[in-house]
């Protein structure tokens, strides 16, 4: 049992690095080991209840405003959802846009989850100064690497204001396309910024996979290692997708095993695939496959869960790292301390499949909207966001208004996988019933590489320090850590 | 022509004498705020913007409808105005549910102008959050009662202009509310000829072309003016 029986409190400055805010439970069992350890999200703020009696046409800007980091995400699955009600196929250049700006958005949400939120883990030590294991220590020790991050995430956000005419909350895909098309200069505004951001990309590769070489193995082991099942889109040949559409090979469910679970799957059909299970300790809800049930049928998605489903990106220079990532983790990789790199991974994909967007003489095509009214009352709409698969699905009425919706965010479906990896990491560093401040950063470096972002996940508003609780057998508070 | 000389602010004035105090200050290039009053349609000071002071007065008077008097002496842009301009402003935010972030006139919407002109940062007062709905019924347009601000140019518009009278005002109280037809779904209303006026005459988001998304409607009151225009000078005629 733990030495202090009386709960005690201490406060660790800074606020933890991730999107939103949340909290920590370690229960113990009765020899003082970690039974289970439990990720809390206890905020709710009703963005399915609040859209209820809109225009559909509107919810492209509502959603988008669930998120300031991933909003291009909510924006492209709320225009693919309206394309649905339309009942229209999308002129090929606006495709072809919202690709480009998705593309943009997953450049620019990794280079901040691994070069702002994550990386002064990795590059400043787990028993660092708290105080200054974050960005601005990062700027400190590294300012080169710590300017490249902020480089990079600037390419990507500056391509969506060259887009949609502003960096956040662009309301620029719709029902039936995109509002206005991508002038010559712009394009080529575009891709000027591409060399640098490729060395960029390039160097925290290099960087990353150093590190995993000398200094990280053991993270490997214990950062949420297990096998589990993982769901994403696919392109038609199999490749890596990231927006659907015209090259959309429907949604792919692959077990740890390589064995495929689910291939071509529509969204559509997801609402029959799919369930959601409900716990009374987290607004996050855990979404699983419903015939498998909600142990076997808990999932992964994200930059991981993507690469392990395509069979190649379809670009060399990414192409080549996904060998060298399979090569390291195996054909399916159950590591999720590789999200980091999977992200980095990612971002070099973007950056080759804009190069050829930006050569293909249709992304400045002018006829980039169709017109329709309300042709069909309910529709799913999917789009690849940062952190993973995103589900929009609409019931409207027969003049357009919102009756029901439904958003399942990737967030809430790496639920039951971030559970898991914190149990795994309390489980490993948990030492003589103590909190200790190695564990606790491990902990949340855990959860960390999940980029969860919770703001999305449980469309929540306010602000929550991270908080850690230690619970002994008997269900009384032994230990409390805060953060923020 | 009979005329009348006044004082507005600094300014003198001479002016017709069946002119408004409005128009007087319009005369000497004096802006006063106005929301519900729109040129070309009869005015009925529902907003109450265009507030002035006159010397030997203590009612404060709607310069859209108040006649121009000799030796009349108008303060358009006292302290007392200008918090009272606020402060209308704040009411009409805090009675609706605007939310510019997703209007379809975000951007291009008299009712943001003017709370940016009044130097309105926030409101002072709370706000009411009232449950009101869409109509989306029309197959050309839409109307969002949570923008609506009251102003009554629709109801005008249509009545004085297009002779269809679709539009009403119902209710009332804080149930007040346009209502078309004889508070029907606007798409059942057959007296519509889809004409779009009313959509061109809102300040706001709550008239719209169906289909519009944010910052997407750009209304030109002006149009109105050229329509009235060219039918006084018969311009259509052969």
């Amino acid at each position: 049992m733990h030495p202090e029986s009386t709960p005690r409190r201490i406060t660790i400055d800074p606020v933890t690095r991730i999107e939103g805010h949340a909290k920590i439970t370690i229960q113990l069992d009765g020899s003082g080991a970690v039974a289970t350890a439990r990720f809390h999200v206890t905020e709710y703020r009703g963005f399915e209840r609040f859209c209820e009696g809109r225009p559909f046409t509107e919810m492209a800007a509502i959603t988008a405003r669930i998120c300031g980091i991933c909003p291009v995400s909510h924006l492209l699955a709320a225009a693919k959802t309206g394309d649905k009600i339309l009942g229209v196929a999308i002129p090929p250049a606006a495709e072809h846009l919202r690709r480009l700006m998705n593309l943009a958005q997953l450049t620019q949400s990794h280079a901040l989850s691994f070069f702002h939120l994550s990386s002064p883990d990795f590059l400043l030590g787990w028993n660092s100064d708290p105080t200054q294991r974050n960005l601005f220590g990062l700027i400190a020790a590294n300012p080169d690497l710590a300017r490249a991050g902020i480089r990079l995430r600037q390419f990507g956000q500056g391509v969506i204001e060259a887009l949609g005419g502003r960096k956040i909350h662009a309301a620029w895909a719709v029902p039936g396309g995109v509002r206005s098309p991508l002038s010559p200069a712009l394009r080529d505004q575009i891709r000027a910024g591409l060399p640098e951001a490729f060395t960029i990309a390039e160097r925290g590769l290099s960087l990353f996979k150093q590190l995993l070489d000398t200094q990280l193995q053991e993270e490997l082991e214990v950062f949420g290692n297990f096998p589990s099942l993982f769901l994403g889109l696919v392109g038609k040949d199999g490749s890596w997708e990231h927006y659907g559409g015209r090259r959309s090979g429907g949604i792919r469910v692959m077990a740890s095993d390589g064995s495929l679970v689910a291939d071509g799957l529509q969204e559509d059909d997801v609402e029959q695939f799919l369930a959601e299970a409900v716990e009374p300790w987290s607004y996050l809800k855990f979404p699983y496959i419903q015939a498998l049930g909600p142990q076997a049928g808990s999932y992964r998605v994200g930059p991981l869960a993507r690469l392990n489903l395509c069979d190649c990106i379809g670009s060399e220079r990414a192409d080549q790292e996904l060998q060298e990532l399979r090569q390291r983790g195996g054909r399916v990789v159950t590591a999720s301390f590789l999200y980091h790199l999977a992200r980095l991974i990612e971002i070099l994909a973007c950056l080759e499949q804009m190069e050829q967007l930006l050569d293909d003489p249709l992304i400045t095509a002018t006829h980039v909207r169709a017109r329709a009214g309300v042709n069909c009352h309910e529709a799913m709409g999917v789009s690849e966001a940062p952190r993973g698969t995103l589900f929009h699905h609409y019931w409207v009425d027969a003049n357009g208004l919102i009756a029901k919706v439904n958003l399942i965010i990737a967030t809430g479906q790496n639920n039951s996988a971030m559970n898991r990896t914190i149990t795994q990491i309390a489980r490993h560093y948990l030492a003589d019933g103590n909190l200790s401040e190695a564990m606790l950063n491990r902990v949340e470096a855990g959860i960390r590489c999940f980029d969860p972002c919770l703001s999305c996940s449980t469309h929540a508003a306010g602000q929550m320090p991270l908080l850690v609780q230690l619970i002994g057998p008997d269900g009384t508070l032994l230990e409390e850590r805060r953060r923020g | 022509m009979n005329l009348y000389s006044l004082r507005i602010d600094d300014h003198d004035v001479a002016i017709a004498a069946d002119s408004t105090v409005l128009q007087a200050a319009q005369e000497a290039s004096i802006a006063i705020p106005t929301l519900c009053f729109l040129e070309g349609l009869s005015a009925v000071a529902a907003c109450r913007m265009c507030l002035v002071e006159v010397s030997g007065n203590d009612t404060l008077l709607p310069a859209c409808i108040t006649p121009v008097q000799e030796g009349m002496q108008v303060h358009t842009a006292t302290p007392r105005l200008q918090d009272i301009r606020r402060t209308l402003i704040e009411l009409l935010f805090t009675e609706g549910n605007h939310v510019c972030g997703i209007c379809v006139a975000n951007g291009h919407c008299e009712l943001q102008n003017l709370a940016v002109e009044v130097g309105m940062d926030h409101s002072r007062l709370p706000y009411r959050f009232p449950d009101r709905h869409v109509d989306l019924s029309h197959p050309l347009f839409g109307m969002d009662h949570n923008r609506c601000v009251l102003c009554t140019r629709c109801v005008r518009v249509c009545d004085e202009v297009e002779g269809a009278h679709v539009w009403d005002v119902g209710w009332r109280g804080e149930h007040c509310r346009i209502i078309a037809g004889l508070e029907e779904p606007w798409g059942a209303v057959e007296a519509c000829t889809h004409c779009g006026k009313c959509v061109e005459v809102c300040p706001t988001g709550a008239l719209f072309h169906r289909g519009d998304t944010t910052d997407e409607k750009h209304s030109d009151p002006a149009r109105l003016q050229a329509l009235m225009q060219a039918r006084q000078q018969q311009r259509w005629n052969p």
